[in-house]
């Protein structure tokens, strides 16, 4: 077989040129200065949190570890608050992808219904609010009047129902063959009936891919905080961070700690929390790559 | 037309019943969008802390009036814009790199590579504003790596504290928003290059044209449309920047150049108590935005024969 295949492959291979290989080696090389710009920095982390704190105060560290030890992520953990931070930073992400999955799918699952009373206009009623708003401080005042302010629910509630996703959700299900829906019907299925059993297992890659937006979303939130929590008990990571970063610009602030024997630094802190921030995502992201590519793909068509 | 009187009924009350399955989000996304409105009676009503719209003092027009009326309110709110305007066209410089970082990466035959190069590049989005001021204070503080390299290279005598300066805010911004977003604004323009029809590819290379005379004449045509729909729907969200940036940027000495109109609503607000006012800009805000939104709706229209919504 390959052997009488051979010269109809060399039919169609055409010489290149000694510019199309300038262009090949170039091209390489600037996307292994991209890759590099955009890996390098997390990989420089992530070694100065396992490196000798002072070796990293003294900016030794370059390209691997030096005095290697690990007791960073044991130490950082007795900073105040920061179990309890970790704790809602958890709590908050698996509540509200629970629950803003479930509400944005249920909706796009309907609007993708034409004999619905006034479908169209209900639709853009939902996405115009991507474009246009309130603004921060009516919307502020609204939440506080519900009694949603400084407490958990403010990080669930006002979002409980993405409306970008709900796009992309409604344009995924509209591209599903509507003879799977129509044999279940015959059948007698009702609407809630084929949306859970037969909408949403066939939907399985686009409700990974809100999962993970919402996830990433709600885990990187530290303005819901800045803006409606004072009650450090429901502080999340992110926000603990952006404190400490602030403490930074505000010359070296006072880190508190529930144990004083702690070897860490503030720098060795900082670092280390923001690893701590990080490594959930990059362990997540990558394997869902392949379902988010056509997520946004659906997402740009349709807008 | 007849079987339509029959069924009308009973689609009828299908009709009625799948709108109140809607109705609870329906009744969700006005509580938290629509409903949020009456709160722009503040921009009309001297705010005081604790008391309700109506025992506040009614004052017109009046802080609308000061917002231009005022020399140092006017030329903050100047500023702000500037500054929104500044990022946005210097953002609007980068927006072909998506492009040309998917064209040339497609040609790439290694698949092993290109999936690397894809899956590290889109690592910066998925990574929140805190964390990339975290990563940025690491390696441009003054004890960062950038200043180490530079010292040991002869490049730089002192070190430099980069984040603490006035000097190419917005520049810097919006690099930081490429490192963040190259990878991933690429993606649908990877998703656009796979639509192309490969007969035209084979075409091209029987007529003996070149990569670069493919790129030019088959690619990049093929994805124009999408580079234009996206710059479309950006030009509804122009004034929608957002705070997470500007806010873990900024500091005492960039405040100037870096304070866009959200963070300043923000500031003025939820910082400073200035509640009435920060309003009253707010609303201006809404109001332009809508403008925008409407206009890019109105070109998409002309242009790609839909809305963008």
């Amino acid at each position: 077989m390959k052997k009488t295949n051979t010269p109809k492959i060399k039919q169609h291979h055409f010489k290149i040129s000694p510019g199309e290989k300038a262009i090949n080696v170039i091209s390489y090389i600037v996307f292994i200065i991209i890759t590099i710009l955009c890996a390098y920095p997390f990989y420089y982390l992530f070694i100065c949190t396992i490196s000798d704190n002072l070796l990293v105060e003294y900016g030794k560290i370059t390209f691997y570890p030096i005095g290697f030890q690990l007791e960073n992520y044991k130490d950082v953990f007795k900073i105040n608050n920061l179990l309890n931070a970790t704790f809602i930073s958890v709590a908050r992400v698996i509540s509200a992808v629970a629950i803003t999955v479930s509400v944005t799918s249920y909706m796009a699952y309907f609007f993708t219904k034409t004999q619905m009373w006034g479908r169209k206009f209900w639709y853009r009623y939902c996405v115009i609010t991507m474009y246009f708003s309130a603004g921060l401080i009516p919307q502020y005042l609204t939440n506080r009047m519900l009694g949603l302010n400084n407490t958990f629910w403010i990080y669930i509630i006002p979002g409980c129902l993405a409306v970008y996703n709900m796009v992309l959700v409604k344009t995924s299900i509209e591209a599903m063959p509507p003879s799977l829906e129509e044999s279940a019907y015959l059948d007698g299925a009702g609407f809630f009936t084929r949306f859970i059993r037969i909408v949403l297992p066939l939907q399985k890659p686009i409700l990974a891919t809100i999962s993970l937006f919402s996830a990433v979303g709600h885990w990187n939130d530290f303005m819901t905080t800045k803006i409606y929590v004072t009650n450090t008990k429901l502080y999340p990571l992110q926000f603990l961070l952006h404190e400490m970063l602030q403490q930074v610009q505000a010359a070296m602030g006072q880190m508190e700690f529930e144990d004083p024997t702690a070897k860490i630094t503030p720098t060795g802190a900082r670092m280390t929390l923001t690893a701590i921030v990080v490594i959930p995502i990059m362990c997540v992201y990558p394997f869902i790559q392949k379902y988010y590519v056509k997520g946004i793909m659906i997402g740009a068509v349709k807008g | 037309m007849k079987k339509k009187n029959e069924m009308s009924k009973l689609d009828k009350k299908i009709s009625i019943k799948l709108f109140l399955y809607v109705l609870p989000g329906l009744i969700i996304v006005f509580l938290f969008n629509y409903f949020s409105i009456w709160g722009w009676l503040f921009a009309f009503f001297q705010y005081k802390p604790g008391k309700s719209v109506f025992e506040c003092e009614f004052v017109g027009w009046k802080n609308f009036a000061t917002l231009f009326g005022n020399k140092v309110m006017r030329n903050n709110l100047f500023r702000v814009l500037k500054n929104t305007f500044g990022i946005h066209m210097l953002g609007y410089i980068f927006t072909p790199l998506p492009m040309f970082f998917a064209i040339f990466l497609n040609e790439i035959k290694n698949v092993k590579f290109k999936k690397v190069v894809q899956t590290l590049t889109t690592l910066p989005h998925f990574i929140g504003w805190v964390v990339v001021y975290s990563l940025a204070t690491t390696l441009f503080s003054p004890n960062g790596l950038v200043n180490n390299l530079g010292i040991q290279w002869g490049l730089l005598d002192a070190p430099v504290n980069f984040l603490a300066s006035d000097k190419h805010v917005w520049i810097t911004q919006v690099l930081w928003q490429q490192w963040k977003g190259l990878g991933w604004s690429a993606i649908i323009y990877f998703a656009a290059i796979a639509g192309i029809d490969q007969e035209l590819y084979e075409a091209a290379m029987v007529d003996g044209a070149g990569k670069l005379r493919r790129i030019w004449y088959i690619t990049i045509p093929h994805l124009i449309p999408t580079y234009f729909t996206l710059l479309i729907m950006s030009i509804g969200n122009f004034l929608n920047t957002g705070y997470d940036q500007f806010l873990t940027f900024g500091n005492a000495l960039n405040k100037d150049y870096i304070e866009v109109l959200d963070l300043y609503v923000y500031n003025l607000g939820i910082g400073g108590g200035q509640i009435s006012y920060s309003v009253a800009v707010g609303i201006m805000k809404s109001f332009v935005a809508f403008i925008l939104f409407a206009f890019a709706n109105f070109i998409s229209k002309k242009v790609r024969g839909t809305s963008v919504f």
